[in-house]
This record gives structure tokens, sequence and C-alpha cells, in this order.
């Protein structure tokens, strides 16, 4: 089946079988490979991406559910928001393996988006779904803290 | 960073059979120096190679999977050299046990915390020798004395004014001999080393560029998921991979001992002609036991006297004249790393019929000579080339080569002729063996009547993987596994009679060094047991720890700054205990003081850890306060909730929903506190982890009066 979604800006007509998920058509088809396979249940939060411009575990959405969809992935980051959490991720050395933070500063641009000034609780609410086996959650937070002082800017 | 699968040019490359210099981490000038230096560079060494475009690459033999040996390495040689920051390049070594074998190990390889003690002395060394012949040629060029040559900020100097570049003496400092062995910098003269300097490797982790295995994309590139078999070493007898087959992309199906492997055009159809397959298992010399059933025999046997690992005084005589003695036995379950990554790895044949293999290799050498092994080829006809992994903590350090002889397996029997990357799914991860073994400990201790403590005898009971690998001859030692008694048998405290004895018992799962090793349960036995000895005489649980290390001053160190940075003995809210613990891991040393409160889960609620350790010389102040962070959380997630358990032989657990880890909200604040020191770097990697669960356990104690003996807390805190 052909299936048209737009990602990252870019129109693209892909072939794929109606039930791969979002994550596989990004990084198998389209040789995005940013966002991370870690679960591929919804339970970690390495595939993060904006679908729509919500916050979607694209390990679990079908590409058949989703036609015409209008995509971001972390290659395609670029607003506001997303350049703030970036240098935050930087100033602070966030990642060690690294694996997990396309989905983790992801799920942060999200965050910011909605909240400008989120609080401790706000964070654990909506970065809780994003795990990191090197735990890196101390930096983490400190770093959207950061971020959310550089959106003032 | 970029990965170039172009040949390099470079001969000390390819004299050790590698293809490539193919992993450059960019500190920020962009892609400067991606093709390393063009015509002339400057080799003194396998460490340092420094080109006409002034981009100096540091060969970094250690894997990058967080812990941070790229920006490591990379700080030493600048700082060797006096280089500008920005000119510094790293790559990975590739596999060549003569030029880049651990001095821990004997073998190329990451582990046991040693990636900058075992590149301190070698690499200022290689960074000394490179300055002093660039002086040297500078100063033949200027027809000066070398004495009169300065480097400031990769620019060499004279004091009449003359000025070049590095790559202006790429050339002469290649001719030049020198007629005195260059030494390294004295610590006056540091210029990175103990400064914060920002990690090689962050901006490409931030932005989705950073390159691991599972992104290697390579032309007529195939993907592999197995079907593997229910309980550990099971085969395959027979399969039927009729539904397989029809899925779009499935190419092939056959068996590897592993279990049964799909090809397929990407991972998706791969996985769902795995689970398309019908697959007859052959189990027989399977384990058939379950976790439950080997802690009654774990417990039996922890009644008797194990092979001592050490004894001290006279045990029995001290137990029976004590004036009360307590008992108390330990249960810790098997433990799955679960790093972010899955195992993978990606093969492919090369022109000279030999392959390449592209992964995170934790022991290249290791994981050269098993795939050659497996494909009948001279080992250097195996070009490793360690890529960035997602993680680890143990897991990818297979002292049997696992994860390499399963990419030679599948590529030894596919018909696809071109590259494979084998992909583990997160189920083959949990349910894959290769667990932190299950331990029991029976301790006994004994106080005199005045309090102090006469007695102690500790019991433990586990498998040992260093029994049958390659590491056997040096880690088992008449009889007893020295990584199961680590942090036990070497118990600081003053205790004047004191017995540690170990049984070692055969269960057919497959098991491994899990983040800090055996440090992950005697840290945990010992350091709450104290406390219960200490508890006898009302003795303030620091004070204890003063008392019976007054010979450890390294020890003292960190528990005495810990404690004061965290107001030990100051009051805390209602429904807050703290805790201590502190221990000595990889030569180094750490404490940690822990707050704790009731969780709305009935779970301790860990609020605040205030960490003090003491490696030795702060390479990177900021990588070893982030090493504590991490090795907190990962020692935290693994007392909390981490379990494998096994019913039957077939493992129960099989993703994150139930193999549950720590998140973001289960966190504490942590503090890191680092004693100054003038002793050689020791790791920072591993000893993080070992004291947070006992100081948890000692300061839930306080708050409940549980004493928590079996792991994890989830299973035995009543409500949780």
């Amino acid at each position: 089946m052909t299936v048209k979604i737009t990602v990252n800006g870019r129109a693209e007509a892909v072939e794929a079988e109606l039930d791969t998920p979002l994550l596989w058509v990004i990084r198998d088809e389209l040789g995005l490979t940013g966002t991370k396979f870690g679960c591929g249940v919804a339970q970690c939060g390495a595939c993060t991406v904006f679908v729509n411009g919500q916050p979607r575990r694209s390990c679990v959405t079908p590409i058949g559910t989703i036609p015409d969809a209008d995509i971001t992935t972390i290659e395609g980051v670029s607003d506001k928001v997303a350049k703030a959490v970036q240098a935050a991720w930087t100033e602070i050395d966030v990642p060690q393996c690294g694996y997990c933070q396309s989905g983790q500063i992801m799920s942060a641009i999200a965050l910011l988006s909605e909240i400008d000034k989120p609080s401790d609780r706000d964070i654990d609410l909506a970065m809780n779904g994003n795990v990191c086996r090197c735990c890196t959650y101390h930096r983490i937070r400190a770093a959207i803290h950061d971020a959310s002082k550089r959106m003032e800017g | 960073m970029t990965i170039a699968f172009a040949p390099s040019r470079r001969a000390f490359v390819q004299a050790s059979g590698a293809t490539a210099l193919v992993l450059g981490v960019h500190i920020p000038l962009g892609n400067r120096g991606k093709a390393v230096a063009a015509e002339a560079a400057f080799t003194p060494n396998a460490f340092v190679q420094i080109g006409a475009d002034n981009t100096i690459t540091v060969v970094c033999k250690h894997i990058e999977f967080g812990q941070g040996p790229y920006t490591g390495v990379a700080t030493i040689l600048a700082d060797e050299l006096d280089a500008d920051w920005n000119q510094i390049r790293v790559v990975s070594a590739p596999a060549d046990v003569e030029k880049y074998a651990n001095s821990a190990f004997g073998v190329q390889g990451t582990g046991g915390s040693t990636a900058m003690a075992n590149s301190w002395d070698q690499l200022r060394t290689a960074g000394a020798e490179a300055r002093a012949r660039l002086i040297a040629a500078a100063a033949a060029a200027w027809n000066v004395g070398a004495g009169e040559i300065t480097i400031d900020n990769g620019v060499l100097k004279h004091s009449d004014g003359k000025s070049g570049t590095f790559g202006e003496f790429v050339d002469g400092a290649t001719r030049v001999t020198l007629t005195a062995p260059a030494t390294p910098k004295t610590k006056d003269a540091y210029r990175y080393i103990g400064k914060h300097v920002p990690k090689v490797d962050t901006v490409s982790k931030t932005n989705g560029t950073a390159q691991y295995t599972i992104d290697v994309k390579l032309p007529d590139m195939l993907t592999c998921v197995i079907a593997r078999p229910p309980r550990f070493a099971g085969k395959a007898k027979s399969f039927d991979a009729s539904g397989a087959l029809t899925i779009k992309g499935v190419k092939e199906v056959f068996t590897v001992p592993q279990g049964v492997a799909v090809l397929a055009t990407g991972y998706w159809p791969a996985r769902k002609g795995m689970e398309a397959l019908k697959v007859e298992w052959d189990e027989s010399g399977t384990e058939g036991r379950g976790t439950e059933g080997l802690m009654q025999e774990f417990k039996k046997l922890a009644d008797d006297k194990g092979v001592v690992a050490r004894n001290d005084g006279d045990i029995d005589g001290a137990l029976s004249g004590a004036a009360t003695i307590i008992e108390a036995t330990y249960t810790f379950p098997y433990l799955a790393h679960a790093p972010m990554e899955p195992n993978d790895c990606v093969i492919r044949r090369t022109a000279d019929g030999g392959v390449e293999m592209l992964f995170g290799s934790q022991m290249p050498t290791v994981d050269q000579a098993s795939a050659a092994k497996v494909l009948g080829l001279d080992p250097k006809k195996v070009s490793i080339t360690t890529l960035l992994a997602g993680g680890s903590f143990g897991r990818r350090a297979t002292p049997s080569g696992d994860m390499a002889i399963e990419a030679a397996d599948v590529l030894k029997a596919a018909k696809h002729q071109g590259p494979i990357k084998v992909i583990w799914t997160r189920e083959d991860d949990i349910k894959g063996g290769r667990y932190r073994p299950v331990f029991v400990h029976k301790l006994k201790g004994g106080v005199d009547k005045d309090g102090k403590i006469v007695a102690w005898q500790q019991v433990i009971v586990g498998q040992s993987f260093m029994k049958g690998s390659p590491f056997e001859s040096a880690m088992l030692k008449d009889g007893v596994d020295v990584t199961m008694v680590e942090g036990a048998a070497t118990l600081p405290y003053q205790i004047p009679n004191l017995e540690v004895s170990a049984h070692i018992v055969e269960v057919g799962v497959p098991t491994l060094w899990w983040r800090s090793v055996g440090s992950t349960h005697t840290a945990y036995s010992t350091e709450t047991f104290l406390d219960e000895l200490a508890a006898l005489s009302g003795t303030d649980p620091l004070e204890i720890r003063r008392q019976l290390l007054a010979k450890h001053p390294r020890h003292l160190g960190v528990l005495n700054l810990a404690a004061e940075k965290a107001g030990w003995g100051s009051s805390l809210p209602d429904g807050k205990a703290r805790g201590i613990a502190v221990h000595e891991s990889f030569k180094s040393f750490v404490a940690q003081v822990v707050e704790v409160s009731l969780g709305e889960d009935g779970l301790p609620k860990v609020e605040r850890v205030v960490c003090a350790v003491d490696c030795g010389i702060a390479i990177n102040p900021e990588i070893i306060k982030a090493q504590m962070e991490g090795g907190i959380g990962y020692g935290l997630s693994g007392s909390l909730y981490g379990a494998v358990d096994l019913d039957n032989g077939v493992v129960r657990q099989s993703n994150f929903h139930d193999y549950r880890v720590l998140r973001i909200n289960e966190m504490p604040t942590v503090e890191v506190y680092i004693v100054p020191s003038e002793e050689k770097p020791t790791g920072v990697g591993e000893p993080g982890v070992p004291p947070i669960a006992p100081a948890v356990a000692n300061a839930w104690a306080k708050l409940t009066g549980q004493r928590i003996h079996d792991l994890p807390f989830s299973r035995f805190v009543p409500n949780a």
C-alpha cells in the first residue's frame, strides 16, 4: 500500500503494509534514525515523535491509522522551544549513552510547548513515560527548568 | 559525529586489520577533520595522530556507552599537548590486542570501571611523546633550543615572537628522534584535567545524529530477528515457516544454534515473520527449575560453611563466646541489565574473504576470536568497528562473545550474501539471560557484653559466571570466585573474628556481571547487617563505621564528607529518616546518605541522596558526578523493582511493563561531592551503585522498623 504522510515538512509517499508502526516507516523506509526503538509496546518513550503536533509513541502507531498525518521527528524540530531544549540539554550535558534522548527531548518540547513554566510535578507527569536506563533524570529535570528560562529570552 | 565507511589512509589503523577510521566524534567545529589529516600526518604512537590540517585524533580503546571515556581520553591528551579543545576528535580503536589491550584483563575490553585507570599513564605518556616531538621539530625549524618553546592553546611559541600550529610541524615531528624519554606534565600545569569540559558526544546525542548499531544502513542489507527457545539452551528441532514466508518483506528462514532466524527487508517484517513461525523445540538438558525452588535450595546450602574466602581470628570461638548473636538470611533475584538499545550487530562479508562486524563491542578481541572460530577464519580477517552503544551496564561484555557468535552464525547459515543486521527485541533482552545471578547470603554476627562486634560470619551462595569463561584462571582462586565475594571478603571493618565463605551452584541460566558485579549484593548484606549489629548496642550508624574504619582513611574521607554535607544528626521533619552506607569497589570509595519517606505506593520514597566519592585524581568532575547520579538511579531501580523470575525454567517477565525500571518521578535529588586526591584515577562507572540500596534499607528500617532482607523492595514491603 502507498501511504502519504508529511515528515519534517516533506511530503512522502511510503510503500508499507498498513500495520507497520510509524517507527519502522521512519527508520527503515525514510532512513531517519534519530527516533529509537526501545520496547515496541509504548513503555519506554524512545520512539516519541509528533503526529499532527501531539507527542505519540511511534512504535505502536500503525501507519495505516494516520493517513495524511504531519509528522515531526528529532531531525525536524527547530522552533524556539526545541532550540531552548537542545541548548539546555547541551549546557547541562544531559546524555550518557544517549539512546533515549531523542525521545526525552521530544517529550520535553511537547511539555514546554504546552506549559512554559512547568513545576516538578508537571515534569513528572509529562516525562514519566520516557525511560532512561542511565538514569539521567536528575539532569533532564534541571534541563527542562533551564530551557524554560531560555524561552523567556 | 560521522560514520565513514570509506577505508582510511592511515597506516596505524590499516596495519591492525581494520577497514576504516570509522567513528569520529567532533567537538564543535562541524565537519572539519572529517577525513582526518589528508596527506601528511604525525602518528607518534597508537593513540594519537596529528594532521597537517591541525586536527588531533585520539584513538579510544574503550567503548563509549555513556560513562564518558571518549571525553576522558580527549581530556588527558588535550591537556598533555596543551591543545585547543576544538582541535580534538575521538575515534574508536579497531580490534587489536597488541596495541589496545586493557592491562587489567589482557584482552581488549571495557569493564571493571577501568577506562580512566587504564588510560591515565598510557595517554599522558603518549601525549608527552607527541608534545616533545612537535617541540623538537619546531626547535629545529626555528633553530632555537627546545627548552625555549612553549605551547599555548594549540600554538607553539618562542620568546622572540615566532609561532606556529601543530599542523605546520607534522612532517618535522615525524622525522625527529627524541634524545630522552618524554615525561608527562605535573599537576600545576593541567589545563583541562579537573575542569569542566563539554562532553564530546553531547551535541550529536541531542539532535538525533549519534549513530548506534541499530542505525547502520548499508546497501542490500537485511534485518534478522530470531525466534528463541522458551527455556535456556533449547534448540530448534523443526519449524514451519509457511506463514512467515507469506509476509511481505520476509526473504528467508533458517535454523541457527540460537533458534530460528528470519531475514527480511526491515525490522517489522522480520518481527512479524518471527511471530508467525511454528517451532518445535528440543528441550533436552535445559534448566527446568524455577526461581522459588532455587532460593530454597540456596538457603539450605547457606546453612553450611562454603569454601573459605577469608578467615580472621577464631570465628567459632567468638560466636560461642558472644553475649548476643543475630542472624539474617538475604535473597537477591536475577536482574536483567535492560540497556535502552537491545543487543544488535551488523555483519558483512569483505572483499578479502573476511568479515566486518559493526556493533557496540565491549570486548573487541574476544568478539573477534569468537566470530572467527564460527566462520573458520583467521581472527585477522575479522575486523570490528566499535560503535556507540545505547547502554550496557555489563550486558555487552560477554566473555564468550555471544553477540558476535550469533551474528556469525546467521551470516554463515544465510543464503543472502549481503550485510545483515541482527536485532534483539526487548522481549529477547528481558528473557535472554546473562542476568546478575540469584544470590543467598547468610550472616551471623556476635557482640560482646559492651556491644562491641566480635564475630562476623558470612556464607554466600550463587552461580559463578567466571567458571568456564576465559577469565576463570584469573578470577577463580582456590575454588572461590572472587567476583562472588568481592565486597564481603574484602570487608574493611575492624572485626577480630571474621569468616566469609561461598558455595558455587550450577544452574542452567546464563549469568553475567551487572553494574558493580559482586558489590550489587555484598554491599547490601554487609552494610545493612552492620546497622543491625550497631543497633544492638544503640550505636549510631555513622559512629560505628567511624570506629571500625579507623585504619581506612579513604573510606573515612567519603563517609565524613557525605555525613557532613547531608547534615547527619540534624533533625528531620516527621515522616523522614536518614540512612548511610559506604563501600569500596573498583578501587574507588563512595559513601551515600539518603533521606527516605513513605511513598504513596507503600515503597520507600527516596527524596535526597548526598554522595561523596574518592576516585583519585578527578579528570572530568562533571562526568564523575553524572556517573554517581546514574549509578544511584540504576542501583535504586534494581533494588526497588528489579527481578527476573523463572517458572519451570521459563522467564516470567518480558518487557518494561513487568520488568519495572526507575522513572523520573522516582529519581531523588542527588548531590555529589568529590574528595580531592593525589592518587591515580580509578573507576566511576560502577562505584556509585553499591551504597544506594543499603543506605535506603537502613533509612527504611529507621523509619518503619522493618529490616528488608529480600530484594526487590516492591515484593517484600507490605502494601507495596
